[in-house]
């Protein structure tokens, strides 16, 4: 079972917290930071198992983690899953979100993670694996969207033009470089924030 | 209208929508809390308007904030509006804010049950789709209970999409609502079967997870799961199901053995890690499954650990971590494998990633044998004062210290060794663990006794140096040792050199900078080393010195008087005071010293740890009630179990830097010299202080070892554990070199002895003895004692209400609960009430569940029961329900349709398996077809109960062929009308009414167990099974009982084999080399083993000559002992139990190549169905058809030969005519029926 994703960056802000168990506010964050004090200490270089000190679960319970540029991605998993398996969901996750946002990076998920949220639906559904092929996640995610703006039609789309009135403010995201150089990217654009 | 809409939705375009709100909050970084409070009052407005589009804007801005970790419960309500939008954006909106925050606590949670439902049977299925993700984070037992039907009809939706979400689902519902496991479960398991891929991959992940807490129940499910292994392709299927095997093969070694094979073929052939990573986690623990000694499994063994080594090597740190992991799972069951890379695991304790070192460290902790501690332990000290950070040093401590004290000190062969360890690592500054150093010196020193001598000096050297007092150490951890060394020096003083110079270190002034708890020791034992001295000097003629100690007392302890300690300060006063009464009746010239010291006279006994805790509750003395009324409020919190010591002080930082400088060092040097020099217990060569240790009767077989231990050469800066490495070495050897000439001489005395063990190496584990025999004092346990299995069972745990037995029969009150209309809810109120009605369900709530809780109780209870009478009781199996007659008849009808009962199931499994090479154990299990009453849960090892399995077995067999001749009834009507009439004989149309005859006469308890041998140590009882599998093969499965109160071990299984039949020994064995059993025994038990035979002719029977041998080891002394048996093959054992329908019956006796012979018996007094069943109990026989007092029986030999018989009886004579197609093996065959009935 996994008791737990979360997405954080290199400052440790949240970008995504999903618990599979229910815990109240307080703890939540508490957890988001302890786990982010585990996590953001280790080298790059090191394996991304870690162990103990946790507030979900008990010692059945592992911490699964990948670092993309500047975000952490983050499964709390218990000893049913499988560790390399769950590195290869945490790839197929972010493979998918740089499909659906076309070039993913850190703002896309901080302003959309509702979106990041019902992508990630499509994987995991109450803490088990649901999809791993991506070509479905894919399609599944799209049709939802298309029903989304089908069911907006003619009403929303006045609102439509308004946030891309508003979406003109924001300072240019560039879209145009992979995940590989994310850090770059979002290096600029905290800078210019 | 629509322009009503369109300017609705232009009012919204300027609210602020979630990517505004997040803008927002960007642009406030100073004043954030601030400016997310103005966007809660907006978004209350918000909530507050009629439009949906704007509340489920609102909703979604508030999930935004809940990750931000504000609490928006408060808008629970609005939640449940949104989700109930029709438009599918909104509804997706308002699901996954309800999936963020709704609990178990939420009460609005009761009012979507209707809304949920409606959304599963939504023609859309994403609106479904979303409702099931929803569902799955925030699903009730409430929830769960209403829902459980519409989910289950969704597991069977067109769409995979949906089937696949209800699938996973399935496994929330279950965990709170356990009743709905059994009713699912069936269409569940076609899921596994699933066209989609998707699905299947659910139906996979659902069953592992619930197999994963209770695997025994899906055991049944071994060959669906084997077939999709080889079958599937799908990496995540296959890994689960790979995880699943892994839970199963514990409970089943046939499993494990056929599974070797296709999990190897993986490994070789699988190009992803995580697949070959699981491969070989289960692979390992099939291994450890299987009993050991298994020669064609070191293959396996070594191809892991290959693998394992590959991935460690790798420089992926994520495969090295897991190799690691996996290797200390090895490690366990096979660690000679795994030491063999001990340099690999040593290397990797210096790499930069501590998750690795900490696993190297793990596995060090198994890998460590007699032979390599002092090694190993050597490194790791080196490690200790290399390593920078003092968590992971604090962490090798505390492994050194796991290391060298697992499994009760094993494998420590010189506590003179540990001891200086333990010294030595009081040398750290800034550790945490001084309270573990000093746990371990206590331990050593009370428990084994041998070293008192050695650790009293080595304390009193510690509480003299005072190293561990300089300076402002109370800060420090380690200064928790002071208070095992004064203890010690204190407890045992009687081994002090001189116990005055301790006193007088333990007065320093400088003592009074401890803490208090361990001030409170120094002043308690200064007292128990007063009494020492005075007895030292008792006697003697000058009482100066006695008078010194007195004098020295009075003007120390005034200081420990003022001590802000109360603990410290009444000691003090109290000893003070006694000491100054003594010091008058000195001056007296009174002889005190044998009243001094009485004060502390008694030994003190280790207790264990658990021993309260297992004090048996008297008869009649309930612990929860309340002796008096029961106080208002608690207030016993704060009362915890106090540690070892008083307390732990609060862990301070790191202390200042102590120089222990080489001057320091060389005078501890010269002073343990001098210690040694002085001790009589040092040095083990002198005859007397041998003595004390050998005083035990029985122990003249323990390799007593001389050692001539010349003072060791030192070496200038070595540590001194140092030199116990070479002492060591040196011992060995010259152990080594004594018992070959030892074994020389054996040899030559006795030529032909079980030479196998002797030269089994050198250096195997047994052969290194310890140093000095130590006799490690066993814990105390109070008497009768509990059983301690179920320490560590959480009773809380969840999954536990999910350990449903899934081969059961659905009864008809499982049903899932399905909505019902009103007027029926009226009637039973109880039940699950409508959701209309939501104020009242409200009020209602509570009262239902704790009617719930108690329904859940009681049937829980009643299961418990059941299942007890079913084991002992079998006239009070519970009856079928009714509701399955039909069903069972028709398939009786359909005789060659395979049946789908479940037991059949169970039995299938069985089938699947044995064509392992070990043989099944029950006999039923060999015809898959007819045995409908193989009880899934039974133990069939056992004796005591294939009795009651055999009895129902039977009694379903006579069912069945009840139910053919009801058939044949219907074709011959006439010719069998008349029997309906009397109904005699057992005949009837009904079966309920031949159970109930049957049920007037039990059956007597039958056992096909008969003695082999038994002696005043062991008993052995056997049964021979033939091999269906393999035509030349049976199985002989040995039950071996301790009769004595000592452990046997070692215990070996030979017979001389015959020409004709041989017993199977593992390749590369002589055939003179005996079969060690797989187990040990301690006193009382029993545990069976089985042995595989190969015979060629099986129309005789035969006797076979065998020895068992054995080790019976009490607690002082172990002796060899044998047992000779003799094994008797009879030919009844190589027939096998087979099915045969009448029609195939009639057409073998037609065939006529059977020849004939029969058998009369006279005088039985017996009912014609106990004969019977006698026949088919102990001569493997089944019946193929009975007509009133004359049955048809049949039974195939494991070659093939056809053994039929008809047996007849009237007026106590017994008839039997028998066709065979081998004369001499059915002629055997009657002598037995013969033999057997004229011993009853």
């Amino acid at each position: 079972m996994i008791k737990a994703i979360l997405i954080f960056n290199n400052h440790g802000k949240p970008r995504l917290s999903k618990f599979y168990e229910h815990y109240n506010e307080d703890i939540e964050q508490q957890i988001i930071r302890e786990t982010f004090h585990l996590v953001s200490k280790r080298d790059e270089n090191v394996c991304n198992f870690l162990e103990g000190g946790l507030l979900i679960g008990g010692s059945d319970n592992k911490l699964i983690y990948r670092h993309y540029a500047t975000l952490y991605f983050v499964f709390c998993v218990d000893s049913a899953e499988s560790e390399l398996g769950i590195l290869d969901l945490i790839q197929v996750f972010v493979e998918t979100l740089d499909k659906c946002f076309e070039n993913v990076c850190e703002l896309d998920l901080i302003f959309h993670v509702d979106k990041v949220h019902h992508i990630l639906a499509e994987m995991v559904m109450g803490g088990m694996v649901l999809e791993t092929n991506m070509n479905e996640i894919i399609t599944q995610v799209d049709a939802q969207v298309k029903m989304e703006r089908s069911e907006a039609g003619i009403a929303g789309a006045p609102a439509r033009a308004v946030s891309a009135v508003k979406n003109m403010n924001l300072p240019e995201m560039p879209k145009n470089i992979n995940i590989g150089d994310i850090s770059i990217k979002v290096n600029l654009l905290l800078q210019r924030l | 209208m629509a322009l009503k809409i369109v300017k609705g939705s232009i009012d919204r375009m300027f609210d602020k929508n979630l990517q505004d709100l997040v803008r927002g909050i960007r642009n406030h970084k100073e004043d954030e809390a601030k400016y997310i409070s103005t966007c809660i009052d907006e978004i209350k407005q918000e909530l507050k308007q009629d439009n949906i589009a704007v509340k489920a804007n609102a909703v979604c801005k508030l999930t935004y904030l809940q990750m931000l970790g504000y609490d928006i419960s408060w808008a629970a309500f609005n939640i449940v509006e949104v989700m109930s939008s029709s438009k599918f954006t909104y509804k997706r909106i308002g699901y996954l804010a309800a999936s963020q925050c709704f609990h178990e606590g939420t009460d609005v949670i009761m009012l979507t049950t209707n809304q949920i439902r409606k959304d599963l049977s939504s023609p859309n299925q994403y609106d479904t789709g979303v409702a099931l993700t929803g569902l799955s984070c925030f699903v009730t037992p409430d929830l769960a209970r209403d829902l459980a039907n519409d989910i289950m009809t969704l597991m069977s939706h067109t769409k995979p999409y949906i089937r696949k979400k209800a699938v996973l689902i399935m496994y929330k519902v279950f965990l709170k609502y356990p009743e709905s496991l059994r009713p699912a479960f069936p269409r569940l398991k076609e899921k596994l079967e699933d066209p989609d891929p998707g699905v299947q991959s659910a139906a996979v992940n659902v069953i592992c997870e619930l197999a994963r807490r209770n695997p025994k129940n899906y055991l049944s499910l071994a060959p669906l799961f084997f077939k999709l292994m080889t079958s599937s392709t799908n990496n995540w299927v296959l890994i689960k199901i790979i995880k699943l095997f892994g839970a199963l093969t514990p409970l089943e070694p046939r499993l494990g053995k056929k599974l070797i094979e296709p999990l190897t073929n993986l490994i070789h052939s699988t190009s992803a890690m995580s697949l070959l990573y699981e491969c070989v986690n289960t692979v390992i623990a099939v291994l450890i499954s299987l009993s050991s000694g298994m020669p064609n499994h070191s293959a396996s063994i070594q191809l892991c650990v290959q693998k394992l080594r590959i991935l460690i090597e790798d420089s992926d740190q994520n495969l090295k971590y897991l190799g690691l992991l996996a290797m200390s799972k090895i490690l366990k069951t096979h660690p000679k494998s795994v030491q063999s890379h001990k340099d690999l695991i040593l290397q990797c304790l210096d790499d930069k990633d501590e998750s690795i070192r900490l696993r190297a460290l793990d596995l060090l902790y198994g890998m460590v044998s007699k032979k390599n501690l002092m090694e190993i332990v050597k490194k790791l000290m080196l490690h200790v004062d290399k390593a920078e950070g003092t968590t992971y040093r604090d962490e090798l401590l505390t492994k050194i210290i796991d290391i060298c004290s697992q499994s009760n000190y094993q494998y420590i062969t010189n506590f003179e060794w540990y001891i200086s360890i333990l010294v030595e690592l009081t040398r750290l500054e800034g550790t945490r663990h001084g309270h573990l150093i000093a746990s371990q010196m206590l331990d050593v020193a009370i428990r084994v006794k041998a070293i008192r001598g050695f650790a009293v000096a080595q304390m009193a050297m510690l509480l003299d140096s005072g190293h561990l007092l300089t300076g402002n150490m109370q800060r420090n951890g380690i200064c928790e040792v002071l208070y095992a060394a004064a203890w010690i020096c204190g407890e045992f003083s009687e081994h002090l050199d001189d116990p005055m110079q301790t006193l007088e270190a333990m007065l320093r002034p400088k003592v009074a900078s401890l803490p208090g708890h361990i001030q409170a020791v120094y002043v308690q034992n200064a007292a128990k080393l007063f009494a020492t001295v005075l007895q030292k000097h008792e006697g003697a003629t000058d009482s100066q010195a006695a008078q010194d100690t007195s004098q020295l007392l009075i003007e120390r302890l005034p200081l420990f008087v003022q001590s802000a300690n109360l603990e410290v300060q009444e000691r003090a006063s109290c000893i003070l005071q006694l000491v100054k009464y003594i010091q008058k009746l000195q001056q007296k010239d009174v002889e005190v010293a044998e009243e001094v010291s009485a004060l502390f006279a008694g030994e003190l006994n280790p207790v264990a740890p658990k021993a309260q805790k297992k004090v048996p509750v008297p008869e009649g003395l309930d612990l929860d009630a309340w002796i008096n009324e029961p106080p208002s409020e608690s207030e016993s919190e704060d009362e915890k179990p106090k540690a070892v010591f008083a307390k732990e002080e609060p862990k301070q930082s790191r202390a200042r830097h102590i120089e222990v400088d080489e001057k320091e060092l060389a005078r501890r040097r010269e002073a343990r010299k001098q210690e040694q020099a002085n001790n009589p217990f040092y040095i083990k060569s002198s005859p007397s202080s041998q003595k004390v240790y050998q005083d035990a009767p029985g122990v003249e077989h323990i390799p007593v070892v001389q050692i001539d231990l010349s003072v060791p050469l030192k070496v200038p800066g070595m540590p001194m554990s140092e030199q116990y490495l070479k002492l060591e070495e040196e011992r060995r050897q010259k152990e080594r070199a004594d018992k070959k000439k030892k074994d020389k001489k054996k040899k030559k005395r006795e030529k032909r002895g079980k030479g196998k063990r002797d030269d089994s190496g050198p250096e195997s584990e047994e052969d290194i003895t310890p140093a000095h025999q130590v006799d490690i004092v066993t814990e105390e346990m109070p008497e009768n004692a509990l059983p301690s299995d179920d320490d560590d069972k959480d009773p809380n745990d969840p999954h536990k209400a999910l350990d449903i037995d899934l081969d059961k029969p659905l009864a008809d009150s499982e049903k899932l609960p399905v909505r019902t209309h009103r007027r029926e809810v009226l009637k039973s109120p109880e039940e699950d009430g409508d959701q209309d009605g939501i104020t009242q369900e409200a009020k209602r709530r509570s009262s239902k569940e704790k009617k719930e809780k108690d329904r859940k109780k009681s049937k829980e209870e009643e299961k418990k029961k059941k299942k007890k009478k079913h084991k002992h009781v079998v006239e009070e199996e519970p009856p079928e329900p009714l509701s399955e007659e039909p069903v069972q008849s028709e398939e009786s009808a359909e005789v060659a349709a395979p049946p789908t009962s479940t037991s059949a199931e169970a039995s299938d499994l069985d089938f699947w398996l044995s064509s392992a090479p070990v043989p099944p154990p029950i006999k039923e299990a060999l015809a898959p077809k007819t045995s409908v009453a193989a009880a899934p849960d039974s133990e069939p090892d056992v004796p005591k109960d294939a009795e009651p399995d055999e009895e129902k077995s039977l009694k379903n067999k006579k069912k069945k062929q009840k139910k053919e001749k009801d058939e044949k009834k219907k074709k011959k009507r006439h010719h069998h009308h008349h029997h309906h009439g009397d109904g005699g004989g057992g005949d009837s149309v009904q079966n309920g009414t031949v159970e109930e005859e049957e049920e007037e006469e039990p059956l007597p308890p039958m056992s096909n167990y008969c003695l082999l041998a038994e002696n005043s140590y062991i008993k052995m009882v056997y049964d021979i099974q033939g091999n269906l599998q393999d035509g030349s093969q049976v199985v002989v499965s040995v039950i071996f009982e301790n009769k004595s109160n000592s452990f046997l071990k070692s215990m070996e299984f030979n017979v001389l084999d015959s020409l004709n039949s041989k017993l199977q020994r593992p390749e590369g064995a002589s055939p003179h080399d005996g079969l060690v059993v797989p187990f040990q025994l301690p006193p009382g038990v029993s545990n069976e083993a089985r042995f595989v035979f190969s015979v060629q002719s099986i129309v005789m029977p035969q006797k076979l000559k065998g020895t068992l041998t054995f080790i019976v080891k009490s607690e002082d002394s172990s002796t060899h002992e044998k047992l000779d048996f003799k094994l008797h093959f009879t030919c009844t054992s190589y027939l096998i139990t087979t099915p045969c329908y009448s029609d195939a019956y009639a057409k073998l006796l037609e065939s006529g190549d059977l020849k004939s012979s029969s058998l009369k018996l006279e005088g039985l007094n017996m009912p014609f169905h106990h004969l019977l069943a006698r026949i088919c109990f102990h001569h493997h026989f089944s019946v193929v058809e009975r007509i009133d007092s004359c049955a048809s029986m049949y039974s195939r030999s494991i070659q093939g030969h056809h053994v039929c018989l008809l047996v007849k009886t009237a007026n106590q004579t017994v008839s039997i005519d028998a066709k065979c197609d081998e004369p001499s093996l059915l002629a055997n065959v009657l002598d037995e029926i013969k033999q057997t009935f004229s011993q009853c």
